[in-house]
């Protein structure tokens, strides 16, 4: 499970600075970058005085790709199939967010049925995402069918997602101007038989855990912070919530049309593990709700924007229109020039606050785009967390943070 | 387009004495400090336009022009639903700046990882080591003379 070391050498330079009173037998515990609660491959120094953490270290970067830059050498369509590959939990909610962006700064239009679909996908994400937490954040805790039930869920949900896209995960169905490709037939049904008795599973899961004793006993009153600390440390999201904070970018900000639906953002003010799962499974169940409102009030029209600069045309009118066939030329080997300037577009993925920031020089390539992906700032916030807590309740606390290292790392 | 209540039209009165210059565009306001003015401003910017929250911190490497780097720093005002951009430009030549750890203690990783890819020193930081790349690893990937396939 874990290697026990007697020194390493990341420590060993933290430590020179301080001196050595916190106890006669100190041990250093690397916990991961193999362990299985961390989910990845993230590293956790532990230092521990019997069974309490006296210090911890966390050290990322073992996913690093440089994805950063590789936005620099793609065209901007073509560099949204690279940030479904940053936090493959919520590939469409990485979509949407840089698709934003470079809409903003095109300054386009977006038609309301592309912005309809893009909220009921983002929103199934979501649950897939909440659903592969909690299945692997009880299974860390000992509650092993759970995860059993969860993985039944997400398995439709990414059926979904390949009948839309043709991909399960890597998406890439939300483009700079609008969707893809039409919605598939049958897509209404689909969609409609998962959600119509999703909120009874959710019981089911609720069944399982919220009165189990065992999880109670492992999540109330663990891993608490204060609202401020959490503010100071660039915590974002559920656990924000869980601390009575009432924020959330779908309603602060709102995007992509989300103010025209009918939503609650749950809150709870414990700040423990406990309050994190209370929290995020009522946002599956107001997911759920604006799911059904998005398939019940779906817009007619478009699916993308009238744009045809930016947007490819359809295959028929290429084959019919000289000008067509000009365009789909231009975009194919070109792509599109974006006008000069700057945006910082925030969403709310399921982990918190995801910003895109794309800088355009004016030409087909983003000059610089920069990821700050929820997971980064939360996984800041591990030590203040675990230091002075019990080693069993790490990796409760680890898990009700959710994150994601491909997140992390980028 | 879609900022809702969260834009800050113009520079704020507190945050006046600091701004050398200023725009507004597409819903965002950037402000530009002088780097070695870099800590007050935040200090003004956290304490009275209450922006709690850093968003982001990071670097724009404007190669071969100077001064070479932009860095940019996204607060956000929680209690005021606000947004707001700051920017300090320092030279190619040894780039350094003051460290805003001492305002959000979340600057933490976002500088480090500034420091990892862009090469920017921040001075008076607590632990400014690499944090993307390994330890021994020479040169900054995201600086725009280093290459994105092979060695050099």
């Amino acid at each position: 499970m874990a290697d026990i070391e007697t020194a390493s050498p990341a420590l060993e330079s933290v430590d020179a600075a301080e001196p050595e009173s916190t106890g006669p037998r100190r041990m250093v515990l690397n916990m991961g970058p193999q362990h299985p609660s961390t989910h990845g491959v993230l590293r956790l120094l532990l230092e521990l005085d019997g069974e309490t953490i006296v210090k911890a270290e966390p050290e990322i970067g073992y996913l690093h790709t440089g994805i950063e830059k590789e936005f620099e050498v793609k065209n901007y369509q073509q560099a949204v199939t690279l940030t479904d590959r940053i936090d493959y939990l919520a590939p469409l909610s990485n979509n949407l967010c840089y698709c934003l962006a470079v809409e903003k700064l095109l300054g386009l239009e977006i038609p309301p049925k592309a912005q309809w679909i893009r909220v009921l996908l983002t929103e199934l994400t979501r649950l897939n995402s909440h659903l592969i937490w909690l299945g692997t954040h009880a299974i860390d805790i000992g509650a092993m069918s759970v995860f059993l039930y969860c993985f039944r869920e997400r398995e439709e949900i990414l059926r979904i997602f390949e009948m839309f896209s043709g991909q399960r995960m890597m998406t890439s169905y939300f483009r700079i101007g609008g969707l893809a490709l039409a919605p598939p037939r049958g897509w209404r049904q689909r969609v409609k038989g998962f959600i119509d008795v999703f909120p009874s599973r959710v019981d089911e899961y609720e069944d399982l855990l919220t009165k189990n004793r065992i999880w109670i006993g492992r999540t109330r009153g663990v891993g608490k912070m204060t609202l401020e600390d959490m503010l100071d440390l660039g915590i974002t999201g559920p656990m924000l919530r869980a601390a009575g904070l009432k924020q959330d970018a779908r309603k602060d900000q709102p995007y992509s049309s989300y103010d025209k639906f009918d939503f609650e953002i749950p809150t709870r003010v414990e700040s423990d593990v406990y309050a994190r799962y209370q929290v995020r499974i009522e946002e599956m169940r107001q997911s759920a709700r604006i799911v059904t409102q998005a398939l019940e009030g779906m817009p007619e029209g478009p699916h993308t924007a009238d744009a045809p600069k930016v947007v490819l045309p359809e295959r028929e009118k290429m084959k019919t229109q000289m000008e067509a066939l000009i365009y789909h030329f231009k975009i194919v080997t070109e792509g599109f020039r974006v006008p000069e300037g700057e945006v910082y577009q925030a969403i709310e993925s399921p982990r918190g606050e995801l910003g895109y920031y794309v800088v355009s020089d004016g030409t087909s390539k983003p000059y610089r785009v920069h990821i700050h992906g929820p997971s980064f700032g939360n996984l800041q916030a591990v030590p203040h967390m675990v230091e002075g807590t019990l080693i069993a309740d790490v990796i409760a606390s680890l898990g009700s943070m959710d994150f994601v290292l491909g997140d992390t790392d980028r | 387009m879609e900022t809702g209540g969260a834009a800050v039209m113009e520079v704020p009165a507190e945050l006046q004495p600091f701004a050398l210059t200023s725009k507004f565009d597409r819903g965002e306001l950037t402000v530009e400090v002088a780097p070695e003015r870099v800590v007050e401003a935040c200090r003004e910017c956290k304490g009275s336009l209450h922006f709690e929250r850093l968003s982001t911190v990071t670097a724009v490497d404007r190669y071969p022009s100077e001064p070479r780097f932009e860095i940019v720093y996204h607060l956000h005002s929680v209690s005021l639903n606000r947004r707001l951009r700051l920017k300090a430009r320092v030279s190619g030549e040894s780039p350094a700046i003051d460290s805003v750890t001492a305002v959000w203690r979340s600057a933490n990783w976002y500088e480090r990882e500034v420091f990892d890819l862009f090469g920017i020193t921040f001075l008076n930081h607590p632990n400014l080591r690499r944090i993307m790349m390994p330890d021994e690893w020479v040169g900054h990937p995201l600086r725009k003379d280093y290459p994105v396939e092979g060695y050099k």
